[in-house]
């Protein structure tokens, strides 16, 4: 389908995809084997301007909104979806700084994360705070000379990898999700380590690991924004990232769905190809259905997001579960599809299969989004009733 | 430090038609791409601007279509381009296409270092890069593997040769050319690529060369392509029947026939 992409979109998609099909596809199951973070990949990427395409212009990058971070983490998914997120979570770390820093931070910090020289990371998460992300423990205590941050972060993408980390820490206790503010820490800072590096099921590339913070002081000039609004600053981020995933579902998705169809124009059983026994076709057929139309939402989604929109909350939730299920769906049916061969380390659709669990778990469950998009539709029934 | 990469935009196959009637390539439907040894030669020549400064200029003789090769080295990082392109230059052979790229370079006036991919994988001669030296009477060193050292006038490479390397040392300025073992090249940059869309690329003709029509293109080429075909595979066994000597003198006789022995 045309999705009516202007030239500069589909420069940055095209070379996206060369990057993917040229540079990543011939390490990937290497990467995944090894689960080594793609520090040549990621060089790859800064050369090719790729982490300018989220940065605003004045701080030395593209300009691009949602839409064209969604064309880059969408083509890397399609050939390797812990690739696309190491990418997507250097968007993400940055985006509070973008929306909420003042033109000193960003001057500071913008220019180095556009070269690609510096990866960021964003941390919320805690052992005690996941779908309750206001229930976090971590404290930025206010001292003299800055914030003393202690606590830990848990599950945190780029961990150890990243240079730059947007963390949300309470400023005041007292307060709970109210009294959170979103702090810049910067790698090396004293009482800043890391902690365990997580091994997951899939997405294995990517670096998952513990932040620890044990009296870590922090300069008062990385507060981003007001005082005691970090939590309001990590929701309205989410809203603004989760067609992100909703991309990498996608990509995944088209990946799995191309690698199935070629063997099943390949495999022969009964004297002939499996794309032309119908059962397999209905398969193929849904599977194209369900990813083209979740490719059509995130597009809407993120294009609503860059249109200026002040509540995307329920648009960005419907792009990023109706494609997240899609593509496990879809990444379970390509190996069903293969067969033995699917399921065996030689094919990359099993890696398919395991990299599409987290896109339901991450950024939000697809359980607590679907509460999200219920609370909205009460409250429209409200306004109208 | 001036460096001019020479390039040619080739068919992005190997399995290329020929027009039986002009003993030429079938080039549509074929997508054009930059000589896959001439991407080393982009990138080496961007390395060394990107490490020393000075700039980077490509060229290419070919049709008007084969601008698009020296957009995309500029994309790669190259700074100026000139494309050579004038019916006059039709049906060159290599050596007529040395001759009209050694005026292009004289054209420029400065320059330190011309590099080129060690062949083309269409022609595969693997000629123009030492005719281009000669013209230009200049040092030549073919299949650079790597570039030692380079100053004001000097330079010292390593080279492939048949069982291991040369070290060699030359002045400037000179003519490699360079092996696929040199470096990676890179991927083109979005602000590469943005920058290539609106480059103004110079077109240089005989008139702009000031050259004689007879020393370009057909005219001024030393050999021509006659016919163009494909060597055709005949495949024919036969047993030879009876004892151990008569299959021996069977197969003399027929070696001899053969003209083989």
């Amino acid at each position: 389908m045309d999705y009516f992409f202007d030239e500069q979109q589909k420069t940055i998609r095209d070379l996206a995809r060369r990057i993917a099909e040229e540079r990543i596809l011939p390490v990937r199951a290497e990467l995944d084997e090894k689960e080594e973070f793609p520090w040549d990949i990621v060089k790859d990427l800064a050369a090719a301007d790729m982490f300018r395409v989220f940065v605003p212009e004045e701080y030395e990058g593209l300009g691009g909104g949602c839409l064209e971070l969604c064309l880059v983490v969408e083509e890397l998914s399609r050939v390797c979806s812990g690739v696309a997120v190491t990418y997507a979570a250097s968007a993400l770390g940055c985006m509070t700084l973008m929306e909420y820093g003042t033109d000193e931070q960003k001057k500071k910090f913008l220019p180095d994360i556009a070269s690609g020289k510096k990866l960021t990371a964003f941390a919320i998460t805690e052992p005690t705070a996941g779908s309750d992300a206001g229930n976090i423990k971590t404290t930025a205590e206010k001292v003299e000379g800055g914030y003393l941050l202690n606590g830990t972060k848990q599950f945190i993408t780029n961990g150890g990898e990243a240079e730059i980390y947007t963390a949300i820490a309470l400023t005041d206790k007292s307060k709970g999700a109210r009294g959170a503010s979103a702090i810049i820490v910067e790698k090396d800072t004293p009482g800043f380590t890391f902690g365990k590096k997580e091994k997951k099921l899939g997405i294995r590339t990517s670096a998952t690991r513990e932040l620890v913070f044990k009296n870590c002081l922090v300069p008062e000039e990385n507060l981003l924004g007001k005082p005691g609004l970090g939590f309001i600053q990590a929701m309205r981020l989410f809203d603004r990232s989760r067609p992100g995933i909703g991309a990498q579902a996608v990509g995944l998705a088209q990946g799995a769905l191309e690698a199935a169809t070629d063997y099943a124009q390949q495999r022969v059983q009964f004297d002939q190809p499996l794309i032309t026994m119908p059962v397999v076709q209905n398969m193929l057929a849904d599977m194209d259905i369900q990813v083209e139309a979740a490719r059509a939402l995130v597009y809407s989604a993120a294009r609503y997001v860059d249109s200026g929109a002040k509540n995307v909350t329920e648009e960005s939730a419907m792009a990023k579960v109706f494609a997240s299920d899609a593509a496990m769906k879809v990444t379970v049916d390509a190996v069903q599809i293969c067969g033995g061969s699917g399921y065996m380390r030689d094919y990359p659709v099993e890696k398919m299969m395991r990299d599409a669990k987290i896109l339901q778990i991450y950024e939000g469950t697809n359980q607590i989004l679907r509460h999200a998009i219920a609370i909205n539709l009460r409250k429209r029934k409200a306004r109208t009733a | 430090m001036n460096i001019v990469v020479c390039l040619k935009q080739v068919p992005g196959t190997t399995e290329v038609k020929i027009d039986p009637q002009t003993n030429t390539l079938i080039r549509q439907g074929i997508e054009n791409i930059i000589n896959p040894f001439d991407t080393y030669a982009i990138e080496e020549g961007v390395r060394l601007k990107e490490k020393d400064g000075g700039k980077v200029t490509v060229i290419t003789m070919g049709p008007s279509q084969a601008e698009a090769a020296l957009r995309e080295s500029i994309s790669l990082g190259a700074d100026e381009a000139v494309l050579l392109s004038d019916n006059a230059f039709r049906g060159a052979d290599t050596r007529a296409t040395a001759f009209t790229l050694s005026c292009a370079v004289k054209k420029l006036d400065n320059y330190d270092l011309i590099i080129c991919g060690r062949q083309t994988i269409d022609g595969d001669t693997g000629q123009v890069g030492p005719e281009l030296a000669e013209m230009l009477d200049v040092p030549f060193v073919a299949y650079v593997s790597r570039i030692e050292d380079i100053k004001d006038g000097y330079l010292r490479v390593k080279r492939m040769v048949e069982e291991g390397h040369e070290i060699l040392e030359t002045t400037l300025p000179a003519v490699i050319t360079v092996a696929k073992e040199i470096n990676v090249p890179r991927l083109p940059s979005l602000r590469g690529i943005t920058k290539s869309k609106s480059a103004k690329i110079d077109t240089w003709g005989i008139q702009e060369l000031s050259v004689d029509e007879s020393m370009v293109g057909l005219p001024g080429s030393s050999t021509q392509v006659i016919k163009i075909f494909f060597p055709q595979r005949v495949h024919q066994a036969e047993i030879l029947e009876g004892n151990v000597e008569n299959q021996v003198d069977t197969l003399i006789d027929r070696l001899k026939n053969a003209g083989l022995c």
